[in-house]
């Protein structure tokens, strides 16, 4: 068949295109938002664009539609790829992808109106909650059916984090979305209390590790070794980090909770696990930058590699500040402070986001024919002005944090307390500044790549590269 | 959903906790002992994929080794110490309600001789010493200045406390009262009792009460409806009754606003005012820090 004969593109070059698009949307929004809490009487007056209906489509549409759509495009790339297999039903992963379009138009109209289910990172009402379920068993079908087709014996390292992402997603989005319906755009979860918000922060933080990491991960395991043109640093670390990744990050969510109504013992293993996760965590980290060993001097030429390499030394950074932020004396001083949206936007903004950039910029080329993107210079601009945005943010979050912390225990000699609220929330106003300054470079990076990406599809023609045939030592 | 209660969830959390950090000690010392070649030359592990994509298969780094032990050791110490697995409260024996209570009753043993001298002073000395003022100050700010802001000037349904205007009174031992148990400032909804009509007949009346611009057709209509339902609270002359903390309408003070719209609405939806009881948040001592402070706001200078 010709149909088998060559990889399926089509719904990789879609998703990658719509990456970037969503990436534009959800980061404008986060920088409305960043302006807001400088000005706050900037919307004066329209509900749908206040803060509180507003942050939630920031985080759904960084997370869900841009971070969903390059896991979506790269996972069917490297499945597909490293199979040597066409994917699996392809009217399945076109349905994927229209269905997951939908999900996000839908949430795109339902929270600016103000229709939440008050979970965080899991707002969208019920109807959008089973679309997501349909679409994702579909993933998950694609996904897994392309693995059983595959063509070689050993399953990639890739393979193996994509499909713990999408199993695990599958398992934290039915278990945190038991609600009850009470109309069309209402329902009620089956939790309360403290109950509530243990199941929302097992379910938020798992996000982080398994949508969020683990997922990313997966994707640094193809196109680091890929754009490096060097084998992956060790087959065993990648074993052992794997495993252990799975096992422990499970358990972290408690850690978001430390001094609330949780009992003290659910705290502390939330804490122990938190900190068990360094080791894991900067195993991918050194099994992506140990890679480059022996072609270290790409890195000054190649901006695809700065992009990917740049984001695990910000994946090493973050990982090695949630474990140390989860311990409960350090998290008396961070907890409901900006440090907390440093820490996230370190993540987002310079692992998650910044490994996406460099994969787009990898594939998109090969998806339509091409050798390269339009301009390698462009991409150099965009690394830069990316990663001094990202500096400049989480710099700004830090001290802005850690100085909230301080003014709000300081006593003074009475008892009182020295600082009222007020005054940190104005002691922080230049930090808001220099945050929207950061934000508004990375959205800026993100406009250089869609023109850089309109300029390279432009004319020219889609491909589906032919399904390659294993390498023989191995078929 | 049940809570963690029986016998079996126990055993349950602390069997899947305790094995899975053994397991990844285990994991871990599975694949560091075997030592295979010399860092960054080992070989291939002979799988490729996608033309190209090899694996090496080098030894774990000893520092990051060492780094895994370190925190599962951690882990181990700390569930020995303190309490993670469910029923068993550590060899510490610490809790975070027994932390919480310890570090009150050191703030109590520090700060007690202090308050002690103040709790010996009436409001009105309270008021005209510096030193009381500032910690009252201070305690205002943290704790009132959210709703009756910084100059404790008030806003919209948040009352005035600098002015000499009181809706229960003034008095030293009221302020305390007021602080200690909190009010409710409820005004009825009318509106489906008397109607729109009535409602703007009413209006007008009481607007007419502290001299403003009114019609007087509707006035006087008004002030039958007046009579009928409101001196029950606002008295026959509308100058309102402290012991209810009904508003004297007969002034130009207004808690809610003063205009036609505003009064129109307050009389036809009702009003809801809160304060809030302090009494067991902030004490018996600070409360009267706090009432020599407010007291002196319209009393002293």
């Amino acid at each position: 068949m010709q149909e088998e004969g060559t990889y399926n593109y089509k719904v990789v070059r879609q998703f990658a295109i719509v990456t970037v698009i969503w990436g534009i949307v959800g980061m404008t929004v986060g920088v409305l938002l960043a302006t807001q809490l400088m000005f706050p009487d900037l919307t004066y007056g329209i509900p749908w664009l206040s803060y509180g209906r507003l942050r939630p489509l920031h985080t759904n549409a960084v997370i869900f539609a841009f971070g969903g759509s390059a896991l979506f495009a790269t996972s069917y790339y490297v499945v597909q790829r490293t199979c040597h297999a066409r994917l699996f039903c392809d009217r399945l992963a076109a349905f994927t992808f229209w269905g997951w379009q939908a999900v996000i138009v839908a949430a795109a109209i339902t929270l600016p109106l103000g229709m939440t289910t008050s979970h965080e990172y899991a707002e969208l009402e019920w109807p959008i909650d089973i679309l997501i379920t349909l679409v994702w068993v579909a993933y998950a079908v694609v996904f897994f059916g392309t693995i059983a087709k595959r063509k070689v014996a050993h399953i990639y390292v890739a393979n193996w984090f994509f499909g713990a992402y999408i199993l695990t997603i599958a398992l934290l989005h039915i278990v945190n979305s038991a609600e009850v319906p009470v109309s069309l755009w209402k329902s009620y979860y089956v939790y309360a209390g403290a109950q509530d918000a243990m199941i929302q922060w097992w379910y938020g933080h798992n996000a982080v590790g398994f949508f969020l990491t683990a997922g990313f991960l997966g994707m640094m395991y193809y196109f680091v070794p890929k754009q490096a043109g060097r084998p992956i640093y060790s087959y065993r670390l990648s074993v052992v980090h794997f495993w252990a990744l799975i096992f422990t990050y499970m358990w972290a969510g408690p850690h978001h909770l430390h001094y609330t109504a949780l009992p003290d013992w659910t705290q502390s293993i939330g804490m122990i696990f938190s900190l068990i996760l360094l080791a894991p965590s900067w195993g991918g980290m050194i099994n992506g930058i140990m890679t480059l060993s022996g072609a270290w001097h790409k890195l000054r030429t190649d901006p695809i590699l700065k992009f990917l390499i740049t984001s695990l030394s910000f994946y090493g950074m973050s990982t090695f500040e949630g474990p140390m932020m989860s311990i409960k004396t350090v998290n008396s001083l961070s907890h409901y402070t900006d440090w907390t949206i440093g820490h996230v936007h370190s993540g987002a903004l310079g692992w998650v986001a910044m490994i996406s950039v460099g994969s787009l910029y990898y594939m998109i080329p090969r998806l339509y024919g091409r050798i390269e993107m339009f301009s390698m210079r462009l991409v150099t601009l965009h690394f830069w002005i990316a990663t001094t945005g990202v500096v400049l943010y989480i710099a700004a979050m830090w001290i802005a944090g850690v100085m909230q912390g301080l003014m709000w225990r300081a006593v003074n000699v009475d008892g009182t307390l020295t600082y009222t609220f007020v005054e940190s929330v104005k002691a922080t106003y230049p930090f808001y500044a220099i945050r929207l300054l950061g934000g508004l470079m990375f959205l800026s990076g993100m406009f250089i790549m869609a023109y850089n990406t309109w300029k390279t599809v432009q004319g020219a023609k889609p491909v589906d590269a032919p399904v390659l045939a294993p390498a023989g030592a191995h078929a | 959903m049940s809570d963690f209660n029986g016998e079996f969830w126990p055993v349950y959390i602390t069997v899947i906790t305790v094995a899975s950090i053994l397991a990844c000690a285990v994991l871990l010392w599975a694949l560091s002992t075997r030592r295979v070649a010399i860092p960054g030359k080992a070989d291939v592990t002979g799988h490729v994929w996608d033309e190209d994509l090899e694996e090496y298969n080098n030894p774990l780094p000893r520092w990051w080794i060492w780094l895994f032990y370190i925190t599962i050791v951690f882990g181990v110490a700390y569930l020995a110490l303190y309490p993670g697995l469910v029923t068993y409260p550590g060899l510490l024996k610490w809790s975070s309600g027994g932390e919480h209570d310890a570090d009150q009753a050191k703030a109590r043993e520090t700060y007690q001789p202090l308050y002690a001298k103040f709790a010996a002073m009436s409001i009105p000395d309270l008021a005209r010493d510096p030193q009381a003022r500032e910690i009252g100050q201070r305690l205002f700010l943290n704790n009132c200045a959210q709703c009756h802001a910084s100059d404790a000037r008030g806003g919209k349904g948040f009352p005035n406390l600098a002015d000499k205007k009181w809706l229960y009174g003034g008095d030293p031992d009221t302020i305390v009262a007021t602080i200690t148990d909190g009010r409710s400032g409820i005004m009825p909804a009318w509106g489906t009792i008397v109607g729109d009509e009535g409602t703007k007949n009413l209006t007008n009346y009481v607007i007419s009460l502290s001299g403003g611009a009114h019609d007087e057709l509707r006035a006087a209509y008004g002030k039958e409806l007046f009579a009928a339902n409101c001196v029950a609270c606002h008295g026959a002359d509308g100058r309102g009754n402290p012991a209810l903390g009904a508003p004297n309408l007969t002034d130009k003070t207004w808690l809610y606003g003063g205009g036609s719209a505003t009064i129109a609405e307050t009389i036809g939806k009702g009003r809801n005012g809160v304060m809030p009881a302090w009494g067991e948040f902030l004490g018996a001592e600070k409360i009267h820090l706090l009432a020599g402070f407010v007291w002196g706001l319209s009393n002293v200078q």
